[in-house]
């Protein structure tokens, strides 16, 4: 286990070296620099201060400083926000969008597994019907759409939550709603579709004539086969969601990370792209991690075969 | 059962520690609790940088202008008024050299303003390692522009503190907006220790920074929200009556308008799909710009229509504006000329009121002039030509507006490409485009903001369109210190550009907005910050 682990771990910081350089050179391609007053700016200036920040250096140049930096856990300061630390930007904007995100993951797989469960058991009938319905909406009804009408009727209309801001628990309601819904509909789809197959399983029907109780039957032997799929999916969808996301962030003024993903790309902040997308990367490697361990916990023949290798 | 009873206890220990985890992270503004006169506002952006040597930005230079002060600020009627300055500066005879005695002022720290932290702050913009992107506004001064570009050395320069309360100014050549000049955000005064105390961190919070003006930034949460609060330190105290300022950041027209519309805040700009619900309401105003919108046409291209000056004026007046003002941008005027309504022509008279020339909209002639440009060209139809502009919701309808009326008014055919700014600014640069949309505002309330930048050479006219009388008059003017014959000088430059349609001016942008009838006294300013709350108040009883 532990050779396995190391192996991994490896892989993972392979991966990350890949992604920051590809990252690093297509940046490079995006036209124009990140001065911020370049419109204006006249040219002999501009390139004096493109030289001091060390932008007219050859590409592997930079690129050495930049791998420099990194190695040494140093993301730089962002080109937009002048003297800001990337890394203290995230640090300060990750919070808010994890916990707006991380709500709507815990809400939504909650439901998502209860609507998909009850779809699967009560096959074809209304239960399964409304369920399959709230998917549907669930995937075509983007979150940004969910967050203004949601905005609009629950907040100025009726006046039960926030409209927006990040002021206090309430404020955070709207928008994890919004960003809950998809996970409902594909946390829902997964475990229904999985759900169907294992209950028609010989092994179901030697559970049942053994005699154990029905909720054993259901939980134990078909849930627990049914979880395998969603939770592959759920990984990747969590850092998604917990990222955040520009819209549902812009729609409730909240200070997350979600724009940066957008902004620093729109404005050529060559820190802030680097630093984002590194921390995305990692995120996202280790809960493929973290998610191959739990498959293990899941299903105990993952964890063998993963111990043979 | 049991796994699935281990699932839930999972889910719910999660929920419970992340609550608890964020408990402490939430923003919880003052707005309310506050005691006293408080406004709450609204900003659209996370303010940068309110290093003032370093800013760029129209939210930082806003702040700066409320929690600072320089030698003169802007008045109610955008007017420069003294500031710091105790009074009206003494001039040498040769009208270069300008001496200022500075008012007993502190800083928000209780020590004291001197004409050092003028000399100093103004020196550090200039100093090419401060890599500051607004230092050129300081050209005017002598050996300025030399010590920027690293060919003079910061004693050369003509700032000059000559004891704490005497401060001189040595100019290149006497201007007539130095006043205006000297308000702009890169002219405020920093004090050296703080600056040097906190280095690369300086002013990036509120408690890394100290201020001279009617305010002080009591907190600034990073892309949350800020708070102005009165400065007990400031000069003219008595006449600030807000206690409290609250500045939320919100950067969706949507958001803004639903934070209005249930009285969370005062104050919001209005999207252009929310003008016509709001425009007649009381609280509704137009907040003044000095940005013009223009389109560019491409005169490097061998062999461009847009050689021919008979086909560039086409284009100039071949487009209804005032149509596509009242119908679809909703936020400005057609534009009469290139200079922005909001610019000064002398002491009494705006540049507008006295201008030459006033573009007007003509679909006939249009035609006319095509034809008979085509003609000259020796061409019988019109190439399509392809034109440039951004990528937001209003530059998209305004190149559509655009296209729509050269293709019918003139039949010409037009090819959209709308770009993100850096890529816009890319291709301006290169000159890859036939028409190009793009817009300016001044830096400084003077003509010559405008007009310098479509002088033959000048990096910043992409099309280069080129006029040998327009360049002399724009280069006499720019040496000339007889302020009459100067303005004299631009208002005909400004008549030989439109007659000759170097570009095509489309309108004078204005922010559509929306405050509380029960704000009185905010002022809105045109070029530099937003607006100013030292005399701003709250009607009572409203």
């Amino acid at each position: 286990m532990l050779k396995y682990t190391l192996k991994r771990l490896s892989y993972m910081v392979v991966t990350l070296w890949i992604i920051a350089t590809v990252t690093f050179f297509l940046m490079h391609l995006l036209p124009g620099t990140p001065l911020k007053n370049e419109e204006k700016l006249p040219e002999h200036i501009k390139e004096q201060i493109m030289e001091k920040y060390g932008l007219n250096d050859p590409l592997p140049v930079q690129y050495l400083n930049f791998m420099g930096g990194l190695v040494q856990g140093d993301l730089g300061a962002s080109y937009t926000q002048d003297g800001r630390e990337v890394s203290g930007m995230i640090a300060e904007g990750f919070p808010v969008s994890a916990f707006i995100g991380g709500q709507a993951v815990v809400f939504g797989s909650i439901v998502g597994l209860l609507l998909g469960l009850i779809a699967a058991l009560k096959r074809g009938t209304w239960m399964d019907n409304l369920s399959t319905m709230i998917a549907v909406f669930g995937i075509s009804i983007p979150n940004f759409v969910l967050g203004a009408l949601l905005a609009y009727f629950v907040g100025v209309k009726w006046g039960i939550l926030p409209v927006a801001l990040w002021e206090s628990y309430a404020s955070s309601i709207m928008p994890s709603f919004a960003l809950a819904l998809v996970v409902v509909a594909i946390i829902s789809r997964y475990i229904r579709t999985e759900m169907v197959e294992v209950l028609d399983a010989e092994y179901m029907k030697t559970a049942k004539a053994k005699g154990l109780p029905r909720r054993t039957v259901v939980f134990r032997h078909a849930l627990r086969n049914a979880l395998i799929p969603a939770i592959t999916i759920l990984g990747p969808l969590t850092v998604n969601i917990i990222t955040g996301s520009l819209v549902i962030e812009q729609i409730f003024a909240l200070p997350g990370i979600g724009e940066y993903f957008v902004k620093s790309i729109v404005n050529n902040d060559y820190t802030m792209i680097t630093g984002i997308t590194i921390f995305y990367s990692i995120l996202i490697v280790s809960v493929i991690f973290i998610v191959d361990i739990l498959y293990g916990i899941i299903d105990p023949r993952i964890r063998l075969s993963g111990a043979k290798e | 059962m049991r796994n699935w009873r281990k699932l839930t206890s999972t889910f719910a220990i999660l929920l419970v520690a992340s609550l608890v985890l964020s408990a402490c992270s939430f923003g919880g503004g003052d707005s309310g609790d506050a005691k006293g006169n408080v406004i709450n506002l609204i900003e659209t952006a996370e303010p940068p940088n309110l290093d003032s040597a370093r800013s760029t930005d129209s939210a930082s230079f806003t702040i700066l202008n409320n929690v600072n002060e320089g030698l003169y600020r802007l008045d109610q009627d955008s007017k420069p008024t003294l500031g710091m300055a105790a009074e009206e500066p003494t001039k040498s005879d040769d009208n270069k050299t300008y001496t200022f005695k500075l008012r007993d002022a502190n800083w928000s720290d209780g020590k004291p303003v001197t004409a050092k932290d003028f000399e100093y702050a103004w020196k550090r913009a200039m100093n090419p390692d401060t890599a500051s992107e607004y230092a050129f506004i300081m050209n005017a001064i002598d050996k300025a522009e030399e010590y920027n570009a690293g060919k003079a050395k910061a004693k050369e320069v003509g700032v000059n503190a000559i004891d704490d309360k005497t401060l001189e100014i040595r100019l290149k050549q006497d201007v007539p907006y130095l006043k205006d000049l000297l308000t702009f955000g890169t002219f405020l005064p920093q004090r050296q220790d703080i600056v040097e105390k906190h280095g690369e961190k300086y002013a990036l919070d509120p408690d890394k920074m100290v201020f001279n003006g009617p305010f002080v930034l009591s907190e600034w949460k990073h892309e949350s929200s800020f708070t102005y609060k009165k400065n007990d330190q400031y000069w003219e105290k008595d006449v600030v009556k807000l206690d409290t300022v609250n500045v939320t950041i919100s950067k969706d027209a949507t958001t803004s308008m639903n934070l209005y519309n249930t009285g969370k805040v005062d104050y919001t700009g209005v999207g252009s799909e929310f003008i016509d619900s709001n425009k007649d309401k009381p609280e509704y105003f137009l907040q003044p710009e000095s940005t013009v919108f223009y389109t560019e046409m491409n005169q490097i291209k061998e062999d461009s229509i847009f050689k021919n000056a008979k086909i560039r004026k086409a284009v100039m007046i071949g487009i209804d504006r005032q149509t596509e003002m009242d119908k679809i941008l909703k936020n400005g005027v057609p534009a009469a000329g290139f200079v922005s309504p909001a610019i000064r022509g002398n002491d009494d008279k705006k540049f507008r009121e006295l201008a030459k020339v006033n573009i007007e909209y003509n679909p006939q002639e249009a035609k006319k002039l095509f034809d008979e440009g085509l003609k000259e060209l020796g061409l019988d139809k019109a190439p399509t030509v392809e034109i440039v502009g951004d990528d937001t919701s209003g530059a998209k309808d305004d190149l559509t507006f655009v296209k729509e009326q050269l293709k019918q008014n003139l039949g010409l055919e037009v090819k959209i490409t709308s770009v993100p700014f850096k890529e816009r600014l890319e291709r301006g640069k290169k000159g890859n485009f036939d028409l190009l949309l793009g817009g300016w505002a001044a830096d400084y309330n003077d003509a010559m903001s405008y007009l310098e930048i479509f002088t033959t050479g000048y990096s910043y006219n992409r099309g280069k369109w080129s006029n040998k009388q327009y360049d002399e008059l724009v280069k006499k003017a720019q040496a000339n210190e007889n302020f009459d014959e100067r303005l004299e000088q631009l208002l005909e430059a400004e008549k030989i550009m439109i007659e000759d349609a170097g570009i095509a001016p489309g309108y004078f942008r204005s922010s559509p907005s929306l405050i509380n009838q029960k704000i009185k006294d905010m002022h809105w300013h045109a070029i530099g910050p937003d607006y100013s709350l030292k005399w701003t108040y709250v009607e009572e009883g409203k």
